[in-house]
Order: C-alpha cells, then structure tokens, then sequence
C-alpha cells in the first residue's frame, strides 16, 4: 500500500502547488504508516521535490502528455496508482486537478473529496476537513471507500519543508488513442500577468471605480505588488473586465495571502469566495460597506486619492 | 440531439448557512432553494440547441420530493421534460451512479452539467458521470457549439482560455460563458402554465453505495474587528501589512 501524490508541472516546472501536495502526502502516509510515491509527468527537476518528503518519485515522461489532456493524465495516474498499490491518491484543487481527479474516482471506484484544507483528523474512518458552501463553512467527510483521492485546497495546509534523501525512477505509461480524444486546439493566455490562481497577492476593484477607463491605477498598483489583478461579478457582467477576473461565489475562488478590495461593497456572494485569503485589505469611501466586517484592515475613503498614493508609497517602500 | 441537464437544487447565494443537531445538518429553515447558479447557464445554452438545432432537453435531478419545485422551474424555462430520482443526495459518486443510469436508458448524446454545486462544492459529478460512461469530458466550459457530432468548445484555464475540438457522446461541466448573464431567461406566465402540464417523472434509484458521507459541519471562526487606518497615513497600511500581518 502507497499513498501517490500527483505533484504538477508545466513546461517542466514543478507548479506550487505541487509542493504543497507532496508536503501534505508525506504527512497523510506517515498517518497510514504508509509511504509515500510522488508521480511527476514531463518533470525536469524530479529531485526538488525531495525537500518535501518525497523518498520516492515516479517520473513518467511520454510525449502524449506533454500538452495537459485530463483523460491522459487521469489515465497515467491510474497506471502508476496500479503498479504502486495506492490506497490514497491526492492531487490539488486546481482548474485542471478538479478536471483530472473525478476520472481517476470512478477508475478506482474510490470517494473523493476536494478542496480539503487541513490533514485528515483521523484514518479510520477517514476523515477530512473540506470547504463546503462556497466557503461559508466547512464539511468534515468521511471517506469510507477502501481507496481515497483527495484534492488539497490552495494555501490552506502550506509549503513545508522535510528533507529526505530520495531516489527517482523512470515509468512507463501507455497513453491510447481513446485517451486523447479531446484535441487541444489552441491556448490563449495574457502573458506577463501573475494568474489569480497563482498569486500571493490579489488586488481586486469594484463598481465603486466607475469605469473600465479607471482601472489604470489597478494595474499598476498590481504591478508594484506583483499581484494579479480581479474584479467583483458586476464589473464583468457590465464587459468592464474579462470574465475570468471574476472572482466571488459564482466566480473565481481567492486564495491568497493578501486580498486588497477596491470600491468593492463586500456582498455575501463575493465574500464567500475571497473567505479563504489570509489578509483582506478594503478601500471604501462608505464606513457602513460590509466589507469592513470582513476585512483585516480597511482604509475609509476615495479610491482615486488612496490608490495613487498608495502606488507612490509602496514604490518607495519597495525600493528601501 | 438529446441533451440532458443535470439540475442540481441548491440554497440561493444570499442565504444565511446555518447547521441543526449538533452541527450535522444543515438548517434549511428560511433558505430558498434555486437552481445551481452553473445550471443555468447550461441549461440556457440548452435552450438554444433546441429552438435552433431542434434538440430535445430533459432535465434531471437526484433528490428527494422537496426538490421538484426547482425541477418545474427548469420546465417554465423551457425543458422539454424532467426525470427526478428518488433518492437523498449525499455522495458525489453514487449521485454520478444514478445518471449514468439515466443516461444509459435515455439515449442522451449530450449531458450538461454545471462546474460545481454551491452548497457542497463537490466539482466531482460531471467528472464521475462521464468517466463511468465512458464519454468524452470537458470541465469548466466556458463556451461550446455543435456541429453534427463534432463540438468545438473553450475551457477556462489559468490566465486565460484553451479551445479544445472534440465529439460526442460528450458531458460538459459549464459556466458563465457558455451563456452571459443577460441571457439567463426568468420564466413567464406561459411558461409557468406550460411547466404544469409537462411530464415528470419519477424513477427509483438502482443500487450504489455511498463513498463518503458528511459527519459534521463546522463554520469559520469569528473575525476580529477590522483595524482602521486614516486615508492620510498610508505609511501607518504599508507598515502593518509588512511587519504585522508579514505579507509585503
Ligand atoms: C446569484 C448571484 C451570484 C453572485 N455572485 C457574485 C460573485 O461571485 N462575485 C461578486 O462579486 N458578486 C456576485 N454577485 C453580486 C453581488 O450580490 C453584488 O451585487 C456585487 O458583488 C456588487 O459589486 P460591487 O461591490 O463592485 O458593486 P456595488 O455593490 O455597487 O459597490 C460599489 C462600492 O464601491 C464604493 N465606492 C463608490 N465610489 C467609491 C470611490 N470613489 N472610492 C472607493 N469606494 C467607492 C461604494 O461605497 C460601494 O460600497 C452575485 C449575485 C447573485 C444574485
Ligand atoms: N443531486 C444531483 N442531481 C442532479 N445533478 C446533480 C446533482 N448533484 C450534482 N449535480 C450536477 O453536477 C454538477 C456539479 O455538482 P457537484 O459535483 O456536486 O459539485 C452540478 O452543477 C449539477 O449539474
């Protein structure tokens, strides 16, 4: 019996959260007294994963996968939670990790519960914290299936160091047509830009900036901090911002270390998504906006005289 | 094409979540209960394909009686027909179990379904529904059209969006995108009329277990209170979030 961790990557590169998983599977297997087999695909540094616990590191390369494909990637994961006996399988909470782990599920006819946010309270039954009502609250699961997969939430367990002197060895996988019938036909990013998914920081405007020709200010204040950029659910609707800076309960969820909402009125749906930030920081000219409830700190006043100067402070700071 | 939405019946966005009996069931005292947010954007991409591509929609739910009011809402809108399964939801798995079901005896080429449900945020059923049909499977779908068997969508991806080219059979798990928000459509008084006539139908659940099961809930712990600092000491905000909250 293992407990497998799919550890990301893309372009080679060992993605956050995939540091974050293996941290959270070395603990789970010490909690099984099972141990722990990280499965890395098209990765080029196998061993910096070693500084997370990870003895043992399976690292397929195969040219089929090195486009993401869901299907492919699920289907490389059950061939190496087959060939490693896996009684748990855990992977992250992101856009693609949600694509990927209810495939690998139905393959292992396994429960599966994602979004978990802190080490299972306990092995049998096996339980786990999950967020739950778009994180107005929390579910603890019981898992109660012989084989478990569990999609760990962004940011909520952390990055935790526990070297080990670990060993890599090469795997097959044979990735069939079957697998690949979902063709990518192409990829369109805004380059340059931290991704919300990826930030520490999230710097976040609302209805309360007027109009799309204010948002200036926003990037550049952003760019100071080298946060990612987002906006509340009418900023989007009203074609203000893309859709996918969208964040909210029917949105993007916010993760990050430090959330700094501007002329945002702090309604019940954006809050629950932007619940799990650490640091939440509201500029608002309305003492009475509930978002002061939420937040950690908040500054009373007008985002076109607060901003500039925070730009302008924040510069000087950086450069101290 | 027969397409099939998956509804599923969730508290609305504003509602209060509170928890009963020690914490172990939700307290639906004073919720409303809507269509999934996600839902409906899939099923208003639904309508489309029928009054232009001539498809028929059924919609479906896994649930207990108390969910057919949103089941005759997804009529008004304009379903063809809808198909509840009598039983209490309560595990992604065996719920995906049930319309694999229903999805094997309908002949359904086409299931829609949304990104996640609010209320336990699973992101698991469209997935596990697909993986035991053995159908293709896109999540996140923020756009899609239909050519024959072939489909042509775009996925949500981080910064930005993929374009992926596919056939069905197919399960897509949408959201805004695959309609805006102007498009959702409130019912009318005819539709409402309509809704009352059309057929739904109950079907028992086949066997399934369940792989996981909800033993409590817990809500965040209380926030302190915010900390206010003067517009015109933005140094005192740069201080603070660098040496007492370590984030700059
Ligand atoms: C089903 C459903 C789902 C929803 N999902 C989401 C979601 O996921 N995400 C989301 O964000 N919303 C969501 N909403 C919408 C939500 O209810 C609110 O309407 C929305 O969040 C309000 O956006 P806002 O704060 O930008 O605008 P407003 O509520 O208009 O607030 C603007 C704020 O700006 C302040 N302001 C004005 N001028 C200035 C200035 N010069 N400087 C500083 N502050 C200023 C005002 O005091 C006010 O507080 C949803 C609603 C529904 C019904
Ligand atoms: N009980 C259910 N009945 C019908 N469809 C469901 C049910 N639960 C989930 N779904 C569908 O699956 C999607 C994702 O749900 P979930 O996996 O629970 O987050 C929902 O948006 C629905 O389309």
């Amino acid at each position: 019996m293992s407990v497998l961790v799919f550890a990301d990557s893309a372009e080679g590169k060992f993605k956050k959260s995939a540091f974050e998983v293996v941290s959270f599977g070395k603990k789970v297997a010490e909690q099984l007294g099972s141990h722990l087999v990280v499965l890395t695909i098209n990765a080029n540094k196998n061993e910096e994963l070693y500084v997370y616990g990870a003895e043992k590191v399976v690292a397929v390369s195969n040219d089929s996968l090195k486009t993401f494909n869901a299907k492919a990637y699920a289907s490389a994961i059950n061939q190496v939670a087959a060939a490693q006996s896996a009684s748990v399988v855990i992977l992250d909470s992101s856009i693609d990790g949600l694509f990927i782990a209810p495939m690998v599920a139905v393959a292992l006819n396994a429960g599966y519960a994602s979004n978990v946010v802190a080490l299972p309270s306990a092995t049998n039954p096996f339980t786990v914290k999950r967020k739950a009502f778009s994180s107005k609250a929390f579910s603890n699961t019981v898992i109660s299936s012989d084989k478990k997969v569990i999609g760990v939430a962004k940011n909520a367990y952390g990055i935790h160091e526990n070297p080990v002197s670990g060993t890599t060895e090469t795997f097959d996988v044979s990735i069939s047509d079957a697998d690949l019938k979902i063709k990518s036909v192409k990829i369109e990013k805004i380059t340059g830009q931290v991704t919300i998914a990826d930030a520490d920081i999230v710097v976040s405007a609302g209805r309360g900036l007027k109009g799309p020709e204010n948002w200036g200010m926003i990037e550049e204040l952003a760019d100071v901090l080298g946060a990612a950029t987002a906006c509340s659910k009418p900023v989007s609707d009203l074609g203000w911002r893309p859709h996918g800076e969208h964040v909210g309960q029917t949105g993007k969820p916010v993760a990050s270390n430090l959330y700094i909402a501007i002329g945002i009125s702090g309604a019940i749906q954006h809050l629950a998504g932007i619940n799990a930030s650490k640091v939440k920081v509201v500029i608002n000219t309305d003492p009475e906006a509930p978002f002061f409830k939420a937040a950690d700190y908040g500054i009373v006043g007008d985002a076109f005289e607060v901003v500039p100067k925070l730009i302008e402070k924040l510069k000087a700071f950086k450069q101290a | 094409m027969k397409i099939l939405v998956c509804i599923s019946h969730v508290p609305d966005t504003t509602s209060k979540i509170n928890f009963t009996e020690n914490d172990t069931v939700f307290d639906t005292n004073g919720v409303q209960f809507v269509i999934n947010p996600y839902d409906e954007f899939c099923l208003t991409r639904a309508m489309w394909f029928k009054e232009k591509q001539g498809a028929t929609v059924t919609v479906v739910n896994v649930g207990n009686a108390s969910t057919e009011p949103t089941l005759r809402k997804a009529l008004a809108i304009g379903a063809d027909d809808a198909i509840r399964v009598n039983m209490e939801a309560t595990d992604g798995l065996s719920v995906a179990k049930q319309l694999a079901e229903v999805v094997k005896s309908g002949g359904y080429d086409l299931v829609l379904a949304g990104r996640e449900s609010i209320d336990y945020n699973g992101g698991m059923v469209p997935g596990m529904l697909a993986a035991l049909l053995d159908f293709n499977f896109v999540n996140g779908c923020v756009g899609m059209e239909v050519d024959g068997t072939s489909v042509s969508l775009s996925r949500e991806i981080d910064g930005g969006n993929e374009s992926l080219a596919t056939a069905l059979p197919l399960v897509v798990a949408g959201q805004k995108g695959i309609v805006e928000e102007k498009d959702l459509r409130i019912p009318n008084m005819r539709g409402i009329m309509m809704a009352r006539k059309k057929p739904l139908n109950v079907v028992e659940p086949v066997d399934a277990e369940s792989a996981t099961m909800v033993q409590s809930f817990e809500k965040p712990a209380p926030k302190g209170s915010v900390k206010l600092i003067d517009a015109e000491n933005i140094d005192e905000l740069i201080n603070l979030l660098h040496n007492e909250a370590k984030v700059i």
